[in-house]
């Protein structure tokens, strides 16, 4: 039986050497969804940098993004109009989110505000599948399939439309974040909260709107995720982890880091998902998180050494 | 207080040695209460005393059991043959093999448990605060999903165990040995919490770069206190694997948002670095679930989240935190006036 799953997976992946074009198929997949990583993953270390909240709660607030798509698209409404609606949505919940909750956990210590996202998070996907029942839905968007490459490589129209709406909400985040007074104020806060208080900033509102930006984020994402993917009530932590995989290896204030590291996250799980089979989908994640925790440990390690 | 100390421990003893004679329906919730009373006394070891909020414990636990079940099939038949056959061929253990094979099993578990502590705690020790907590649930995670995918202890279908000997269900049996479990592990924490180490630990709690610059070998110490909870866990998860009889990756052995959260909330709802906290918060907490549980219809985690959130953010003290904070001379914690701060009152009352 061990022998013999054993065989399939260096089956698979001789098959990978024989078959360049299935790598093709493989990383472009990876590419389209790993975008969608690095926008919520953007959304944490947003919080992460700004408030130093560590948001476990991240994949759950996708996850009801998606939701917001999956009943807009029942009704016979699309998933890209859905899009703003479920952002402002989240939007609101995250300000009622952070003055109920988060408000009081920011100049805690660190464990607090994990433990109580956490909490947070159990709420959220309880709560759905409650409302939505345990199974796998999907926001039907009614694209078709592009054939490349005389047939061997197939891309969904869908995901490319995602892939496109990711790009332009990062760029419009970026533009926000430079150029209007709140981002300028929101950078402000994360460099300098005390000294950001003392220019005038209402710091108050800063953690309350990065909050629900952030929550606004994970909504736009969750729509796209189920639109081009599939969404269930208790996937939540699985995107939470990713989201901290991502921010834990580029770090925060690092946009391009943090794209390139969602990219590379979604082609990784790709890959894995071909080479060990679909079920190793979270073992994937999780294990490329430890890999990522334990590099960073060998990096300090190093730095350590460097400083005695 | 000395004669209150005397009542609660003569309580406590009084209960657990009468509670099964007087509520014989009851007897596996209680057993399972003295499991929870383990799980936040282990937990507290990291999290309460030591600072490192580990969110993974539950890993020692699925260990042991695995483990445990492993040694017992193993003594007598070729592991991967009875996985691969469970259920279509009947195996028979007799009384003697049974008992050698829990015993063997079940100091095996506490033992491998320990020894996985300190090679992940190799690993994960250097990461700090969240970062910790966060690789601690990876690795609790990634546990049950590979245990799941490994045939030789029959994968995601699970493997059951050698059946109790004779004609009663064991559960008797089961229960005197939790209790003994429990109690152990509190005597032993109650020595430890006593002793040198405690210090050592609680300094690690406070600030650790400051322990370190005195001389205290953190790692050593952070290495240690995690193999004793795992070696508690481990046998925990031994004894708990043989109570149910049917062990599977990731509803008995690798509970991480059951059982693993559990830990955590128990230990926060007693008071966090305390002796008493985590048993009080264990058995407060078991009870209002024993009893909520069945009528909340679907609502409870919705209920246990909710719990977490108030627990973290509004009464993270616990209850005998905020005890000792309301009759600090009760504690025998002296309150300097002048200062008018409260002294800390947690390494005063762990002895």
């Amino acid at each position: 039986m061990r022998l013999f799953e054993r065989i399939i997976m260096l089956d698979n992946i001789s098959l990978l050497g024989m078959a360049p074009f299935l790598n093709v198929q493989l990383l472009l997949d990876g590419l389209l969804i790993g975008s969608l990583f690095a926008l919520s993953a953007y959304g944490l270390a947003l919080v992460w940098g700004v408030m130093n909240v560590k948001n476990l709660a991240q994949g759950d607030f996708v996850i009801m993004g998606g939701y917001i798509a999956v009943v807009f698209a029942r009704n016979g409404i699309h998933p890209i109009i859905a899009l703003p609606i479920a952002a402002i949505v989240m939007f609101a919940f995250g300000w009622l989110l952070y003055i109920t909750i988060i408000k009081r956990v920011i100049e805690r210590d660190l464990f607090t505000s994990l433990l109580a996202t956490f909490g947070i998070a159990i709420v959220l996907a309880q709560g759905l599948n409650l409302a939505f029942g345990p199974d796998v839905q999907v926001a039907e968007s009614g694209f078709k399939t592009l054939v490349l490459f005389d047939g061997n490589v197939t891309v969904s129209q869908a995901k490319l439309v995602a892939f496109g709406l990711a790009a332009i909400l990062a760029i419009g985040l970026v533009t926000f974040m430079k150029k209007s007074r709140m981002g300028q104020a929101i950078r402000a806060t994360s460099q300098d909260a005390r000294a950001a208080k003392v220019m005038g900033i209402d710091t108050e509102k800063v953690y309350a709107f990065t909050f629900s930006l952030n929550a606004a984020i994970c909504g736009a994402a969750g729509v796209l995720i189920a639109m081009v993917w599939v969404i269930q009530p208790f996937f939540g932590i699985t995107h939470s982890i990713r989201s901290f995989v991502i921010v834990t290896a580029a770090g925060f204030g690092n946009l391009p880091g943090v794209i390139i590291a969602g990219l590379g996250l979604g082609a990784m799980e790709q890959f894995s998902g071909f080479i060990l089979g679909a079920e190793f989908q979270q073992a994937t994640v999780v294990g490329v998180l430890i890999g990522v925790l334990i590099w960073r440990q060998v990096q300090q390690h190093k730095h350590r050494q460097v400083v005695q | 207080m000395i004669m209150n100390k005397y009542t609660l421990y003569g309580g406590t003893l009084a209960f657990g040695i009468f509670a099964p004679i007087l509520f014989p329906a009851y007897v596996s919730q209680i057993t399972v209460l003295w499991l929870m009373v383990v799980f936040a006394l282990t937990w507290d070891i990291m999290g309460g005393q030591m600072g490192y909020n580990s969110l993974g414990n539950i890993l020692f636990f699925g260990v042991g059991m695995y483990v445990c079940a492993i040694v017992q099939v193993g003594l007598h038949y070729d592991v991967a043959e009875y996985t691969a056959f469970s259920g279509a061929v009947q195996v028979h253990f007799t009384t003697s093999q049974y008992f050698s094979g829990l015993i063997l099993g079940t100091i095996a578990a506490a033992f491998v448990s320990s020894l996985v502590a300190v090679v992940f705690g190799w690993i994960v020790f250097g990461l700090r605060g969240p970062y910790f907590a966060i690789g601690t649930l990876g690795v609790a995670i990634a546990a049950g999903e590979l245990m799941g995918a490994w045939d030789y202890v029959g994968g995601g279908g699970g493997m059951s165990l050698p059946g109790f000997p004779g004609e009663s269900d064991g559960s008797a049996f089961f229960y005197v040995i939790m209790f003994t479990l429990a109690v152990a592990t509190f005597l032993f924490l109650r020595w430890l919490y006593a002793s040198r180490f405690s210090l050592a630990i609680n300094a690690i709690r406070d600030d650790e770069e400051k322990a370190e610059g005195m001389g205290i070998q953190t790692n050593r110490y952070k290495t240690v206190a995690w193999s004793i909870s795992a070696f508690f866990l481990g046998i925990s998860g031994a004894i708990f694997g043989n109570m149910t009889g049917f062990i599977e990756p990731l509803e008995v052995a690798f509970p991480t948002v059951t059982f693993g959260i559990f830990m955590v909330l128990m230990a926060l709802l007693g008071g966090k670095g305390t002796l008493w906290g985590p048993v009080i918060g264990a058995i407060l907490f078991h009870i209002i679930k024993e009893i909520t549980w069945t009528y909340l219809l679907g609502w409870q985690w919705v209920a246990l989240g909710a719990l977490i959130v108030v627990n973290v953010v509004f009464f993270q003290q616990g209850i005998v935190g905020w005890v000792q904070e309301k009759w600090p001379e009760k504690f025998g914690i002296e309150v300097d006036e002048q200062l008018g701060i409260e002294e800390d009152s947690q390494t005063e009352t762990a002895k």
